[in-house]
């Protein structure tokens, strides 16, 4: 990123320089500032790989784990929503696809090679549906986490993204979605568990849940993950694409002028965030040890949509953080205070949504640019 | 005959009540392009306003009646309360506006928990509501007919306030061009105070029909928010008719789904009928034509 050298040379030679302020964004941005993203990274890889499970408690780590699958998903809606401009209300939908994928390979590992989940003989008649069979397979079961909610969220995005419907419409059709799905599960109680969920594991592709080893190892894996998915959004944000993203959430009409289809640029965003929930969801299911509509439904999706409000939208590292912060605040104060915690939450909403739009992540700008009106005037 | 009378009916009740519910909401979003998520705690706000009259005037024929406007009163007030604080901050980007009302729909909630307690109170049914008319062999009840006609009164009176009032023509002019409205000399942001007070006070109104049905209850709005929003959605925004059209469809196809499948499999199923709908004709069933892009 040194020498600036356009893509397309400019033939007329007369031509000046164009002033700073119309050379594209990814022309002007500095090394250290683009790299200094990595630096991040790096030091949150430290912590969370490297002092957290030589520090914390086993029952901490376990809720860290949890924090991770949350914000694995969260990673998902800072690119459709913070880079996309899509607000996606229905996370909950990938996040349980991948979920109940891993739960019920979990499910039919306690029962045994030719078994059937318990809860299938106390509540129904004791038989399987035939699309449980296939994940007996541990292959497929990781296969279908990542390609189940991808088809799904290819089609729902195609059905949604190509009739140009957005705003507020978008919002409102994912909500519903979400809770068409947790209405859906809790309906179908002899082949999905209904309102209990998936619970009572004992391994996780043949380990020991018990074991305080493998319980870290799922950890590690989680936290591992979060970098990797850093990593990867660290690439599409600098990436071509990533600056036509931004430029199809401020504006999609320019871009359809310029020749570009805005759904196809925002389904690819759309698509990845539900295989990020995905995974998230699959994560979720061994550290936590059960899935259920409620972790699924309006609510869990609009809580993920929180802590990425909180942490700041556009950031890279917000989602993350804020995913973290509002799953520990969960945790904590919810339990030893539940009334005061609702009404944090509901007054976390309008407070960052109102003041603080960018989240925690732009208050260094906010007040950079105070400064810098203070010298003006 | 009793298989197509009986979803019918009900279906058409559960769709007023529904229109009721999105009444405001279509205002709202339509004009400013507002999403209120806190409607539903509206509607909730009005069934606890029937349950306080009920304990202040023992009659419950009277009561039920006297409610009607103080609930209209009590959620429109809300509602100014809520634009003054929150929403008119917010004009410049709408879609912050649905997360914003989220957080101010759960502190309405946790609210109304903390003072009725997390049990739901019933609401007596007056005597003359307590009856079943014959139609066509099924005995339908009373309060369905009751929640019909007070959403078609509303609605006529709402229609005739946008129609014949230099009010409801403010309204018509900042919902088809603003700008052009506020170089006519419309106060367009009074215009938006008072459609914000109209239409929660039209949530609180369905919030007294609905506590008819089911009592009251602090969770009581959640469940017909997504629903109502459906039905702006499916019904296109900026006149009634659409949202008049989408309840009602909504609501009877509900009732005819649930009668052949269940309550649960209906919902799911008619969400994805909206969804389908709404591929089919993105702008909703009727729009007002405008001459701005998408």
């Amino acid at each position: 990123m040194t020498a600036v050298v356009p893509e397309t040379k400019v033939t007329d030679v007369t031509a000046a320089d164009p002033p700073p302020e119309i050379i594209p964004a990814r022309h002007r941005r500095s090394p250290v500032k683009d790299y200094g993203a990595l630096v991040g990274i790096a030091v949150l890889a430290a912590i969370l790989l490297l002092w957290a499970p030589s520090s914390l408690s086993s029952f901490r780590l376990s809720n860290l784990g949890r924090y991770c699958a949350l914000a694995l998903a969260s990673m998902g809606i800072g690119l459709a929503w913070g880079r996309g401009g899509m607000l996606v209300l229905g996370q909950g939908v990938f996040f349980g696809l991948g979920a109940y994928a891993m739960a019920m390979h979990m499910k039919l590992e306690v029962a045994g090679p030719e078994g059937v989940p318990d809860f299938m003989t106390l509540y129904g008649d004791g038989t399987m549906p035939v699309w449980w069979e296939p994940f007996r397979s541990g292959t497929f079961t990781v296969f279908a986490i990542i390609f189940i909610p991808a088809v799904v969220s290819l089609l729902m995005g195609w059905a949604i993204l190509k009739r140009r419907v957005k705003g507020a419409y978008f919002a409102i059709l994912t909500q519903a979605m979400a809770v068409a799905f947790a209405v859906l599960l809790e309906a179908t109680g002899k082949e999905t568990g209904g309102f209990n969920g998936l619970n009572t594991f004992s391994t996780v592709f043949g380990y020991n849940l018990f074991d305080p080893e493998v319980k870290q190892n799922l950890y590690r894996v989680a936290a591992g993950l979060v970098i990797v998915f850093l990593l990867i959004l660290w690439q599409l944000y600098r990436s071509r694409y990533g600056e036509l993203l931004v430029a199809t959430r401020d504006a999609e009409e320019r871009i359809r002028f310029l020749g570009y289809d805005p759904a196809n640029i925002k389904l690819v965003a759309f698509v990845t965030a539900a295989v990020m929930a995905a995974v998230g969801g699959a994560m979720f299911v061994p550290i936590v040890g059960i899935i259920s509509p409620l972790d699924v439904g309006a609510s869990a999706s609009i809580l993920l949509v929180a802590g990425v409000a909180l942490g700041g939208r556009t950031s890279l590292f917000g989602p993350v953080l804020g995913a973290i912060a509002v799953g520990y605040g969960r945790s904590t104060l919810s339990e030893s205070f539940p009334t005061q915690w609702t009404y944090f939450l509901g007054g976390l909403f309008v407070v960052v949504i109102l003041l603080l739009p960018g989240g925690v992540a732009s208050i260094g700008s906010k007040l950079a640019g105070l400064r810098k009106r203070e010298v003006l005037t | 005959m009793d298989a197509l009378t009986t979803p019918f009916l009900t279906g058409t009740a559960t769709g007023a009540i529904l229109l009721m519910a999105a009444l405001g909401l279509t205002l709202t979003f339509g004009q400013m392009g507002v999403i209120n998520m806190a409607n539903g705690e509206f509607l909730m706000v009005g069934a606890y306003v029937a349950y306080l009259t009920q304990q202040v005037i023992s009659s419950a024929g009277v009561s039920i009646i006297i409610a009607i406007p103080i609930a209209f009163v009590v959620a429109g007030l809300l509602g100014l309360v809520l634009e003054a604080t929150v929403i008119r901050w917010m004009y410049d980007r709408p879609l912050d506006t649905l997360l914003a009302t989220v957080g101010v729909a759960l502190v309405l909630q946790q609210l109304a928990k903390d003072i009725f307690g997390a049990q739901g109170d019933p609401v007596v049914l007056p005597g003359w509501l307590d009856a079943r008319i014959n139609v066509f062999g099924y005995e339908w009840p009373l309060r369905q007919l009751f929640t019909i006609l007070l959403a078609v009164a509303s609605l006529a009176l709402l229609n005739a306030l946008l129609r014949y009032t230099s009010f409801g023509r403010r309204i018509r002019a900042t919902v088809q061009n603003r700008q052009l409205a506020e170089t006519q000399g419309v106060p367009t942001r009074n215009v938006d105070r008072m459609t914000f007070f109209l239409g929660s006070g039209l949530a609180g109104v369905g919030g007294v029909a609905i506590s008819l049905i089911s009592g009251t209850n602090p969770t009581l709005g959640t469940s017909y928010i997504i629903p109502a929003f459906l039905v702006v959605v499916l019904g296109g925004v900026g006149q009634l008719k659409g949202t008049v059209l989408a309840a009602w469809g909504v609501g009877v196809a509900t009732a005819f789904l649930t009668d052949w499948t269940s309550g649960s499999m209906a919902q799911v199923m008619t969400f994805a009928l909206v969804v389908a709908m709404l591929t089919l004709r993105p702008q909703g069933l009727f729009t007002v034509r405008t001459r701005s892009l998408a």
